[in-house]
């Protein structure tokens, strides 16, 4: 199985790199996107992009809208493009290839987001480090590490359940865009919040421990990321697929 | 022991019986040839017997395994090339050819013998590097044949290997087709609506209509179940006098003029010179004659007619 799931990455894997460079996706994308995350932002913020906790904001949503972008065209794309039923096929189990979906899409987000981390980190020591060695706070740090991995995984999960049921890679890729963008809502409704309770969240928000907070989040999301790979793994059937 | 059998295999999709009792035995080492119109169930019972769909009635065994609870045993030991190439267009000729070398747990070395002994055979190996979406629409479908082959399987189904080829791309896929038929005893399930290419490559045929078996066994059997000896006879003024004087000689079974084309169907093979004779005397002025079985075509059509009619009774 682990074989398989390894086969199955190859060929994800494979047919990114492969892909014709263009604005959109392939290798100019990559750059755009290192360049903004890793370089760009980094600069514009200085130490407070390694010292303020608010950055999670930013690694959080990062790899949701990495992952994004491949796993509709790794599912969806794969039916549309008329491979699925070949594969399906094949002696590989669904589950192989349903994980090595996953796994590839998220490979390529998470790893996409630790390069960017890194090269952030190199950014900022260079720019402002003048002799010292600037890095995130310890839960942070950890945080960046695990946190983005589930979210990857999230993004990966909620791509597969919707590229299941969407027509075609288009709709999917639309569909998982108004998804990525529903973590915004919140901020664009503080405007609308009353300021008396503005302040009493932040102050809540300040008062409440790094720790438990980050806590909060890995329990939510591993929670959440085991039901939608339950979901997938439901829905992923060959029986279910060829009828698709 | 038989490499397919099916026992009143049935498929329902809502209200529509795509295949209806199905029952086939297909022997080791046959290219089998399924022959039907679109539409008479053909791909669905490629579906079924790899285990993609499950039946709704009925049972099926290939290579000895139970099509329901043995499914991942076939599809191990099968090769499929189904409606579609299912070529990774974003992936060179070769890597598609890795990938699968690497599902079917080829190791290293024999992914690359492999690989160059197919794409080679096929005449692809000079063009390996390149991306499969630049290739042409025959050569897709020599490489995903390739890709079938790639772990030597027992049962290979081949879904309209040839369709939406052009002619000659179609004729050199067939005759990739009949060396490979030649070359190792595997068995090849041939789903098709041509009838030429089942009747060059195929030793064993079953005729599906509307998911319904209507005949099986070799070409040469369906023709004699089925066609009749019959004289084709081309030219013109072909008189009504003329034709009801061959309608009523008793080894006559029936006559066809289409256009310059007239078809005299034979009850039992016997001197046409006579009958050609009575047509010139006549007035008509003949161009060609020629005699024989009827083809798989006429069979094929005749089949049909006969169960439209059946159907049209019932």
């Amino acid at each position: 199985m682990i074989a398989d799931i390894g086969t199955i990455v190859w060929k994800e894997l494979k047919e990114l790199i492969t892909q014709k460079p263009n604005l959109r996706g392939g290798w100019v994308g990559l750059l755009v996107f290192l360049g903004v995350f890793g370089v760009l932002m980094p600069v514009q913020m200085g130490e407070a992009w390694v010292e303020q906790p608010t950055v999670l904001v930013y690694w959080l949503w990062v790899p949701f809208l990495m992952v994004s972008t491949v796993v509709a065209d790794s599912f969806a794309g794969e039916r549309e493009r008329h491979t699925l039923e070949t594969l399906l096929a094949s002696r590989l189990s669904d589950r192989a290839i349903l994980f090595g979906k996953l796994a590839s899409a998220v490979i390529y987000g998470w790893g996409l987001t630790m390069v960017s981390v890194i090269l952030g980190v190199i950014t900022v020591n260079v720019v402002n480090g003048q002799g010292r060695l600037l890095f995130f706070p310890p839960e942070i740090a950890v945080a960046i590490f695990v946190l983005t991995l589930l979210v990857a995984l999230l993004s990966a999960g909620i791509g597969v359940l919707i590229s299941l049921r969407a027509p075609t890679v288009r709709q999917a890729q639309q569909t998982m865009g108004i998804v990525g963008l529903a973590p915004l809502i919140p901020l664009l409704l503080i405007p609308i919040v009353p300021q008396e309770t503005q302040i009493q969240i932040a102050n809540t928000l300040m008062q409440m421990d790094l720790f438990m907070i980050v806590m909060g989040i890995f329990v939510l999301l591993l929670v959440v990321d085991i039901v939608l790979i339950l979901l997938a793994m439901a829905r992923f059937q060959r029986a279910k697929l060829i009828l698709d | 022991m038989y490499a397919i059998s099916t026992d009143r295999l049935t498929r329902d999709f809502a209200s529509v019986r795509a295949v209806d009792n199905l029952t086939l035995e297909v022997p080791f080492g046959t290219v089998f040839g399924f022959l039907g119109p679109n539409g008479a169930g053909k791909t669905t019972t490629i579906r079924l017997l790899l285990g993609l769909l499950e039946p709704t009635s009925g049972t099926a065994a290939v290579l000895g395994r139970d099509i329901q609870s043995q499914a991942d045993e076939i599809r191990e030991r099968c090769g499929a090339l189904l409606e579609y190439n299912g070529l990774y267009e974003r992936m060179s000729a070769e890597d598609n050819l890795e990938f699968y070398g690497r599902v079917w747990k080829l190791s290293p070395a024999e992914r690359k013998n492999r690989a160059e002994e197919l794409l080679k055979h096929f005449g692809l190996w000079d063009r390996r590097k390149d991306l499969a979406r630049d290739w042409s629409r025959g050569m897709k479908q020599k490489l995903a044949i390739a890709r079938t082959l790639l772990h030597k399987p027992e049962l290979v189904f081949l879904d309209e290997p040839t369709a939406g080829l052009d002619p000659v791309a179609a004729v050199s896929l067939r005759e990739d087709l009949a060396g490979l038929a030649g070359m190792n005893r595997t068995t090849i399930f041939l789903n098709t609506h041509n009838l030429g290419e089942a009747e060059k490559l195929c030793n064993q045929v079953g005729v599906i209509r509307k998911g319904k078996l209507v005949a099986v066994g070799s070409v040469e059997e369906l023709r004699s179940s089925s066609g009749k000896p019959q004289a084709t006879i081309s030219g013109s003024n072909f008189s009504e006098l003329g034709l009801s004087m061959i309608r009523q000689n008793p080894d006559v079974a029936g006559v066809t003029l289409n256009g310059k084309q007239l078809t005299i169907e034979l009850k039992r093979p016997i001197d046409v010179a006579p009958l050609v004779s009575q047509l010139v005397a006549n007035g008509a002025m003949i161009e060609e004659v020629r005699k024989g079985q009827a083809s798989l075509e006429d069979v094929f059509l005749t089949l049909m007619n006969e169960e439209q009619e059946l159907e049209v009774e019932s």
